[in-house]
């Protein structure tokens, strides 16, 4: 397995793309954190990009070097190899290489800005967010075995959770504003990765007051050490859950 | 050594295999005969663990092979497309593949080079044509000395020069005693190899008989001519 890491490991590191992907983002956090001259505003500028791009380039990086890497995968499915750990090195390979370029990218700059709670914090919730969207990534890939729609199906994806999902709260709200939903918000945050890594963020920021009750109840949630664990181990399910059913569905895959 | 048992295997409505059942046993090489969609590929990918079968179930070694892997380490495989990641050079697939095998048995490298793959070890794989990636197929089947091989049109597409190197190799490693599976719509190709045949059609195993019983029956020499026979035979 370790080999077949170091394998995967070497090819994407090499490759263009993800050397481009790791400059951009060092270049987008050197050029915000010197903009602005309070560094907390740097921070929440950039969390903003971690947001969007992060996802997205996970997300649609993964799925791509799956449907390319169709013929090494069939390669080695016909060696003396365990199906379910050909899988696992892909799943650590992308999500390792993924990470690096984050914490390359963008952790280095906010270690040398914003080196205390909320820069670690920023640091695990990208690295994170890296993660799972390699695991729904692969998902993704696992299922569709036709590369376009694969592709599409990752675009979708990346929509549904970066906005239709935020859309749908809205509404929501708006429907049930009548009704006292602030506690249900938690668990409905609970829901998007992305909502989740934004929430706990903001809320190191000191700037929930301004996200009026809703605000203070998550505040007090997640404010607490209870309420952090929490978080971030619904963010570990977040890589569990895809990473289980998408190697489940390769072990039984016809290749 | 390698035993079926009642193999179905379909996908969508389409039968590639219907309860297949064959034995095929140490020192023998079968030819797996059948038109262009009746099941040879498919019956393969099951054996290799590949495609997974509905129903039924393949022994190697006495031992089912559908919880394990290990045994994928005595068949060396050569599939009918060559397909492998186009940006490494064939010195890095040769270097790869040793490294996920890890075996410690001295490898056999004839192939590589009666094929004269050493001089194109620093061509990419995505630049090599098909009769190249096919010799490549071939070296990495025979490179790990396994008991059992597998394959799938070896002779397509390499030209006769090479078609005969490769002809001698499965030969004597025949004579060594292993196993060897080949699929091939190109009877008279292998007539002098094979001492088994299978015949299947639609995904139905037609019959599996002994050559020499075959050309006894038919009373034909060729081997191309002794099926024709039999199924003629069998469509009256």
């Amino acid at each position: 397995m370790k080999k077949i890491v170091k394998y995967i490991m070497t090819d994407i590191l090499r490759s263009i793309i993800m050397i481009i992907y790791t400059i951009v983002l060092l270049a987008t956090s050197f050029t915000l954190f010197s903009l602005e001259d309070n560094a907390n505003k740097g921070l929440l500028s950039l969390l903003n990009i971690i947001l969007i791009i992060v996802p997205l380039f996970s997300l649609l990086f993964s799925t791509i070097y799956i449907y390319n890497s169709a013929e090494f995968i069939e390669l080695l499915v016909s060696q003396p190899l365990q199906r379910k750990s050909i899988w696992q090195s892909f799943s650590i390979g992308l999500a390792i290489s993924l990470s690096l370029a984050f914490i390359i990218g963008i952790g280095l700059p906010v270690l040398i800005f914003q080196f205390n709670t909320i820069g670690l914090i920023l640091i695990i919730v990208g690295t994170l967010l890296s993660i799972i969207f390699v695991a729904i990534a692969l998902w993704a890939a696992v299922q569709i075995r036709d590369k376009a729609k694969g592709i599409g199906m990752a675009i979708l994806l990346w929509m549904y959770f970066s906005l239709l999902f935020d859309g749908f709260v809205l509404f929501l709200l708006f429907q049930f504003a009548d009704y006292p939903l602030e506690k249900p918000m938690i668990l409905v945050s609970a829901l998007n990765p992305i909502d989740l890594g934004r929430v706990l963020i903001l809320l190191q920021l000191d700037i929930s007051a301004m996200m009026g009750y809703t605000g203070a109840i998550f505040k007090d949630f997640f404010g607490t050490m209870l309420g952090l664990s929490i978080a971030f181990i619904t963010l570990l399910v977040w890589v569990l859950i895809p990473l289980y059913f998408s190697t489940r569905k390769f072990i039984r895959k016809d290749l | 050594m390698i035993i079926a048992n009642n193999l179905t295997k379909s996908y969508g409505k389409l039968i590639a295999l219907d309860n297949i059942s064959v034995n095929c046993k140490k020192g023998e090489c079968i030819i797996l005969i059948g038109p262009n969609g009746s099941g040879k590929t498919t019956l393969i990918k099951c054996i290799l663990g590949m495609a997974i079968a509905d129903s039924g179930f393949i022994t190697f070694n006495n031992k089912n092979i559908s919880k394990d892997w290990a045994y994928r380490a005595a068949i060396g495989y050569m599939p009918q497309i060559g397909k492998y990641p186009e940006h490494m050079t064939i010195g890095q697939v040769l270097t790869m593949m040793k490294d996920i095998r890890n075996t410690d048995q001295p490898l056999d490298e004839d192939l590589i080079k009666s094929f004269k793959l050493d001089s194109l070890l620093n061509k990419r794989m995505g630049t090599l044509s098909g009769g190249t990636t096919q010799k490549v197929s071939a070296a990495l089947a025979f490179l790990f000395n396994p008991a059992v091989l597998i394959l799938d049109e070896p002779t397509a597409g390499l030209d006769p020069i090479a078609s005969e190197i490769l002809k001698e190799k499965i030969l004597a490693e025949k004579d060594n005693g292993k196993l060897i599976l080949v699929t091939s719509h190109i009877l008279s190709d292998l007539d002098d190899l094979v001492t088994e045949v299978i015949y299947m059609q639609e995904g139905k195993l037609c019959f599996h008989q002994s050559i020499d019983k075959l050309r006894e029956e038919t009373g034909e020499e060729k081997l191309a001519k002794a099926i024709a026979t039999v199924m003629l035979e069998k469509a009256n």
